[in-house]
């Protein structure tokens, strides 16, 4: 069922695709649909643009492992909009022409800026693509049943076809069927999981049968960790920074990974899902991984509202779903992980449970430690910062503001994707704490959360909800295509180089470009497997609000700004933000480094490279005259 | 061909008046998301106090940041549509005046 949707749904993006390629035939028409977008339609499609896989998949999955701070990727994402609507929509409309490099270069003709333009729109598309592509072999491996690096292949073939076919009007209608359906089968999604309710032993649907983890009475001597019942036997302990004692047991032949509780010298160990690599391949929960064996999907409520073993049935309001977790005794049981090396050499990374309070769950703190450290609070301030101010400097989505007829009409689009997206939004929360609290998070990857939630209602929703989510990842993946193949085709080889081609040409390196950068976001969608998406979106942001921002903010807004100040900026911002990123904590993690060492403490790179990239305008617009634009 | 617009923009009189009004909003908005940041970072646990109806103040500032961010955006159009009927009301009248004296 899940697959015959999928393909028809794909195959009808791609017919759409195909007819709407003869509406392409010039430059206008390639880069900015001619210009003769509908506000509504391209509102809907500026949805379909933002609501990427990040959105979809990643908030959806943050929610539902961190609760609130999840949220907050919402909040921030949808005020970017207020930036992008009451600051930059008309201004640039009035400026632009296709793409961001013109924009900011309408009024100088400066190779510089076109040259540091173009890069700045191909290293943001490029940050942003990788979190879709890894997005997209996430999906389809659970769907197809095919590797990962398939799934990611596959997303760039029918991306390239879609975008070499007919570029930003083929783009434009795909975001907007994706925009329309994505919201409206969330909604059913929504609807559906408030009227289910909330069970203390949920069972995805009837389908899988509610596991019970087990704990064990322990004793602790000196560091040793001994277990009560003589059927069990203690085969190794490990210590793991910034995780309990991870203790493996043997009973019957079978060995398994048990977490350390101790609740005031009550010692208590509680069982683990654990995937050790071995020598022979990897084994899950103490035998050899199979189709049969595979990790549990995990998340449930302990208590509702105090109470154990018990169930709501339909809940009468939306908001009485958020005030049931919300209750200090609600309890919800977590999961988090651990990695280690066990006795034989062999990789472990066990998911131990934590059981949280409602009250915790629903306010920030359990990802973001807004209660840590000054540098923690400040790398919170970052994300915020980079979030509010990235939207409106995002290539994918300044392209689209030239696909309508007038200033007008990007205004109006702009307060369509506002409605649109903060509805959205505000769906996200019941859907990724619906995810937390209906046992159907795989503990390995929290990017699936929406879609199994959806599975716990049936697989025509599962299906229905993959095959959207599987457009959302196309439709974005094209836009983002759209505006590199801009920057290469247009910028780099029209502006900056002065390759003289006529129309039709100009197209034809549009849609080679195309082909070059998707191979570049297949490659790299296959090297970033397992890495968390929306993490790598707020990236994107933070790159694009450094690079971008400022030199359109200023263009807007500052007349003693020149040519040079532009070209500095984004040069500063781009190469700021990408140097604190690759030395932050979460890239030394992903370096098999330890964290600890790196020596940029924050993860968020926004508020340093951000105001640097100001300044950078300022001062370097102070000491460079401002020439008029037919001398430069 | 390239050089030039994808569309044609017209000179809009309305442009000084919605750029300021525009900035206003946003700095409107910007103190109230900043507020939202700093009541997450200077005070967190009262972010946990309920305000409505069982939810607490961090589900409802962050509801009230998405529903403002949208009713500022509807006031802002309704105010620009507005300035722009009343110089494009302006406009004919002028064309209305010109064509009556060279009648």
């Amino acid at each position: 069922m899940a697959i015959i949707v999928f393909l028809l749904f794909v195959v009808f993006v791609v017919g759409l695709s195909l007819y709407l390629g003869n509406k392409a035939k010039t430059a206008s028409g390639y880069y900015a649909a001619g210009g003769k977008i509908h506000w509504g339609v391209n509102g809907i499609a500026f949805a379909g643009d933002y609501l990427s896989a990040a959105s979809f998949l990643g908030i959806c999955g943050l929610i539902a492992t961190a609760g609130y701070d999840g949220f907050l990727y919402s909040i921030g994402y949808l005020a970017g909009w207020i930036v992008a609507l009451f600051v930059v929509a008309e201004p640039l409309k009035r400026l632009g022409k296709y793409t961001f490099t013109d924009a900011v270069d309408a009024n100088y003709n400066s190779r510089g800026i076109k040259l540091f333009a173009a890069i700045s729109t191909l290293v943001v598309s490029i940050c942003y693509l990788i979190p879709q592509m890894v997005g997209a072999g996430v999906l389809v491996e659970p769907l197809l049943g095919i590797p990962h690096a398939w799934g990611v292949v596959m997303v760039g073939a029918i991306v390239i076809t879609i975008v070499a076919t007919a570029g930003m009007a083929s783009t434009t209608y795909v975001q907007f069927l994706k925009g329309g359906l994505l919201i409206i089968f969330s909604a059913i999604l929504v609807g559906a999981v408030v009227l289910r309710g909330f069970t203390t032993q949920p069972d995805q649907g009837g389908t899988v049968p509610f596991y019970k983890y087990s704990e064990l009475a322990a004793a602790k001597s000196g560091d040793s960790i001994s277990v009560s019942d003589p059927a069990w036997r203690v085969v190794e302990q490990k210590t793991v920074k910034g995780a309990p004692v991870m203790v493996k047991l043997a009973r019957d032949g079978k060995e398994s990974w048990w977490s350390v509780a101790d609740n005031a010298g009550v010692i208590t160990l509680k069982e683990n899902q654990s995937v050790v690599t071995r020598k022979d391949g990897p084994w899950i929960n103490g035998a050899p991984a199979s189709p049969t064996n595979q990790l549990r999907q995990v998340g449930n409520l302990e208590k509702i509202k105090g109470q154990s073993d018990v169930s709501t049935g339909s809940l009468p309001s939306p908001l009485e779903f958020l005030s049931v977790i919300t209750d200090k005794d609600t309890a919800v049981r977590t999961w988090k992980t651990a990695n280690f090396t066990d006795g034989n050499g062999d990789k472990v990374t066990a998911y131990y449970p934590e059981v949280v309070s409602g009250d915790r769950i629903m306010r920030p703190g359990l990802k973001f430690k807004v209660e840590g450290t000054p540098l923690e609070r400040l790398d919170f301030l970052s994300l915020m910062l980079a979030l509010f101010l990235g939207t409106a400097a995002l290539p994918h989505i300044l392209i689209r503001y030239y696909t309508v007829p007038n200033s007008a009409s990007a205004r109006k689009s702009t307060i369509v994707a506002i409605a649109a997206i903060g509805a959205f939004y505000i769906l996200t929360l019941y859907m990724g704490l619906g995810a937390m609290t209906s046992g159907v998070i795989n503990p390995a990857d929290s990017n699936m959360s929406a879609p199994l939630l959806a599975r716990s209602f049936g697989e025509l929703l599962f299906a229905v909800i993959s095959a959207i989510a599987f457009a959302t990842i196309l439709g974005t993946v094209s836009g983002l295509i759209v505006a590199a193949s801009g920057a290469i085709a247009h910028d780099l080889f029209d502006r900056f180089f002065k390759i003289k081609m006529d129309d039709r040409q100009k197209v034809n390196a549009g849609k080679i470009s195309a082909f070059v950068i998707g191979g570049i976001a297949i490659v790299l969608g296959i090297l970033f497997k397992g890495i968390n998406v929306t993490f790598l979106v707020g990236l994107a942001f933070a790159v694009a609000a450094s690079a971008n921002l400022p030199a359109i903010l200023m263009l807007l807004f500052w007349k003693r700004t020149t040519a040079k100040g532009i070209a500095a900026s984004i040069i500063v911002g781009i190469v700021s933000s990408l140097g604190l990123i690759a030395f932050s904590p979460e890239l030394y993690t992903l370096y098999g480094l330890n964290p600890l060492d790196a020596p940029i403490p924050l993860n968020n790179p926004g508020i340093i490279s951000i105001p640097l990239s100001f300044v950078t305008l300022i001062v370097v617009s102070l000491l460079t005259p401002k020439r008029a634009l037919a001398m430069a | 061909m390239l050089h030039e617009p994808a569309t044609p923009a017209a000179k809009d009189p309305a442009g000084p008046y919605k750029m300021r009004l525009g900035i206003l909003m946003f700095v409107l908005y910007s103190l109230f998301y900043a507020a939202f940041v700093a009541i997450n970072l200077l005070s967190p646990p009262t972010m946990a106090t309920i305000v409505f109806a069982g939810l607490n103040l961090a589900t409802v500032y962050g509801f009230t940041l998405i529903i403002v961010a949208l009713l500022e955006a509807l006031l802002y159009n309704a105010m620009c549509l507005k300035k722009e009927a009343e110089y494009a009301q302006a406009d004919k009248a002028a064309g209305a005046g010109s064509a009556s004296t060279k009648a």
